[in-house]
């Protein structure tokens, strides 16, 4: 057959391309909300209502160089990865399961309707007769937030692939757990992709809340008992730099970690608009 | 109404050997109004390098029969046998070219995507399944895009790169699901001739599903007409090798030929 060309494509100039990123609209609208809070908390003069911004960077900064508060992080990312992987785990042994039988299939459905809407949280007390106080009650809670919302994500992900990219699939031989791994999780991947993000999101507001709830008795609690007990202390500025944490971390695996994956995934692929 | 005569399997058997053989296929399936039969006691066999199409009007079953060859859909009853063995599940011996574009995988490259195929189909080390997709590639006019991600392709360039990857597996069987169905009406031309071209350097038996009469004549070397609900063979016909020649005396005269006998029956108007 004959030779198809290549399209010849120019750069646009550099302050367009500046001025169309997104980032610096960010930056202003943060700037805004960090002057509005420092002015109301100044006006308001009630260190122990609303620290100012300035107060709880301070308290930020000295906890974070005293070692507490990125062993207290620490501590709980070590939880949250643990859950979250053993979730995900699970979530994929299911999925694949309901993928490749009926009653894989019917299993998955009843579950994920049964157990989706129960807040992890609420499974707590349970977890705290089965397991005791500690870390594997909070990765049992945890397993729950994950497994349903990404098991949920994947099997929709799997049940919107092309009827043609199955066939082409199986047309190459292919059948079992490596047309699952190797056709239907690609194809699926924007679907799972925002499942493990919704997973995540909820994984790491669980963790939080069964960290206040029991973190008193634990021995070494993670970001959720510094807030708890900062609060218990009245050092409010501390719990403002708790939080500020959380929302730290929560930022960084978002815009970092999920925003590069989406990148080198289904935006290359171009199974998500740009 | 000659139908291509059934083997009778004896070894030495004076006719041409025959790749694949249907023997009185009928395919029904369920619908939410009841059980639709699209197929209806269809018989006709393929000898090797035959290129032989299917042609007729929409809801004839001709796509059902093709995937049924493939080994996607099972027929009710009769039974479908390439060199003797009942056909079953699909596999790379009866690669699959479909009409839709999103037949390739959107996560591979276009050279991934031939690579990949070759890795599965034919278990080959990546060397050398890379070195057989570029020449393939190459052959269909894209080696220009090997690294390109499929979404950036237009859609016949899309078709090409599913032709490549059917052609680098070297199926015994080729089957074409109306491949250019989708594209204008100029780049299904040059298509066409391009896969024409194709066929015959490779000598490749294939089985090609079309409801164009121009383009069955074109890339046919046998041409079976089905009739509708339920689909049915109504005739067969050979097309010489210089009645492909589009614009040929014999290119009219047997596109009039077949219009007249399977597209003119009043009974099949209701389509």
């Amino acid at each position: 057959m004959s030779d198809v060309a290549a399209p010849k494509l120019v750069r646009a100039p550099a302050l367009r391309r500046a001025l169309e990123g997104t980032p610096w609209r960010r930056f202003v609208i943060l700037g805004g909300f960090a002057l509005a809070w420092e002015l109301y908390a100044r006006w308001l003069d009630n260190a122990l209502l609303l620290p100012t911004l300035g107060a709880t960077l301070s308290a930020l900064w000295s906890a974070v160089l005293s070692g507490e508060l990125p062993n207290r992080a620490l501590t709980s990312l070590r939880v949250l990865i643990t859950g979250y992987a053993l979730g995900v785990a699970v979530a994929a042994v299911l999925t694949t399961l309901a993928a490749l039988s009926r009653w894989g299939n019917e299993a998955l459905g009843l579950l994920t309707s049964m157990f989706n809407p129960l807040p992890a949280i609420a499974l707590l007390p349970i977890a705290l007769l089965w397991f005791g106080v500690g870390t594997p009650s909070l990765i049992f809670v945890i397993v729950h937030s994950v497994l349903w919302p990404v098991a949920l994500a994947c099997y929709g992900g799997f049940l919107a692939v092309p009827p043609t990219l199955r066939m082409a699939g199986r047309n190459l031989g292919l059948s079992g757990g490596r047309f699952v791994a190797e056709i239907l999780v690609p194809a699926a991947f924007p679907q799972i992709l925002s499942g493990l993000r919704i997973g995540w999101a909820f994984a790491w507001r669980t963790l939080i809340a069964a960290e206040l709830v029991f973190g008193v008795s634990a021995r070494s609690g993670g970001i959720g008992w510094f807030i708890y007990t900062s609060r218990a202390q009245l050092e409010t500025a501390s719990v403002f730099a708790g939080l500020l944490t959380v929302i730290l971390i929560g930022l960084l695996v978002e815009g970092v970690i999920f925003r590069s994956l989406t990148r080198i995934t289904v935006q290359r692929w171009g199974q998500v608009q740009t | 109404m000659n139908v291509a005569p059934r083997l009778t399997g004896l070894v030495g058997d004076t006719a041409l050997p025959s790749l694949l053989e249907l023997d009185h296929v009928s395919i029904s399936y369920p619908t939410p109004d009841g059980i639709l039969t699209a197929v209806e006691d269809v018989s006709f066999s393929i000898a090797a390098g035959e290129r032989l199409v299917l042609l007729g009007p929409s809801g004839c079953g001709k796509s059902t029969l093709l995937r049924a060859v493939g080994g996607f859909l099972k027929p009710s009853a009769g039974e479908i046998r390439m060199n003797g063995r009942r056909i079953g599940a699909p596999g790379p011996d009866r690669m699959t070219v479909f009409q839709e574009f999103d037949q390739l995988l959107p996560w591979r490259t276009v050279l991934g995507n031939v690579r990949y195929a070759l890795e599965r189909g034919k278990s080959m080390p990546r060397r050398d399944a890379e070195a057989i997709a570029r020449r393939w590639l190459e052959r269909v006019g894209l080696k220009n895009f090997v690294d390109a991600f499929p979404h950036t392709l237009s859609g016949g360039m899309k078709q090409r790169v599913a032709i490549a990857r059917a052609f680098a597996l070297e199926p015994a069987l080729l089957l074409m699901d109306e491949p250019f169905a989708a594209l204008d009406a100029l780049t299904r031309r040059q298509m066409q001739d391009e896969l024409l071209k194709l066929c015959e350097e490779t000598g490749n038996t294939a089985l090609f599903v079309t409801h164009g009469i121009d383009e069955a004549i074109r890339v046919g070397t046998r041409i079976l007409a089905l009739t509708p609900h339920p689909g049915r063979l109504a005739a067969t016909f050979d097309v010489p090798p210089d009645t492909r020649a589009r614009g040929s005396s014999g290119f009219g005269e047997l596109e009039r030929r077949i219009q007249e006998t399977v597209f003119s029956a009043p009974e099949i108007d209701h389509v």
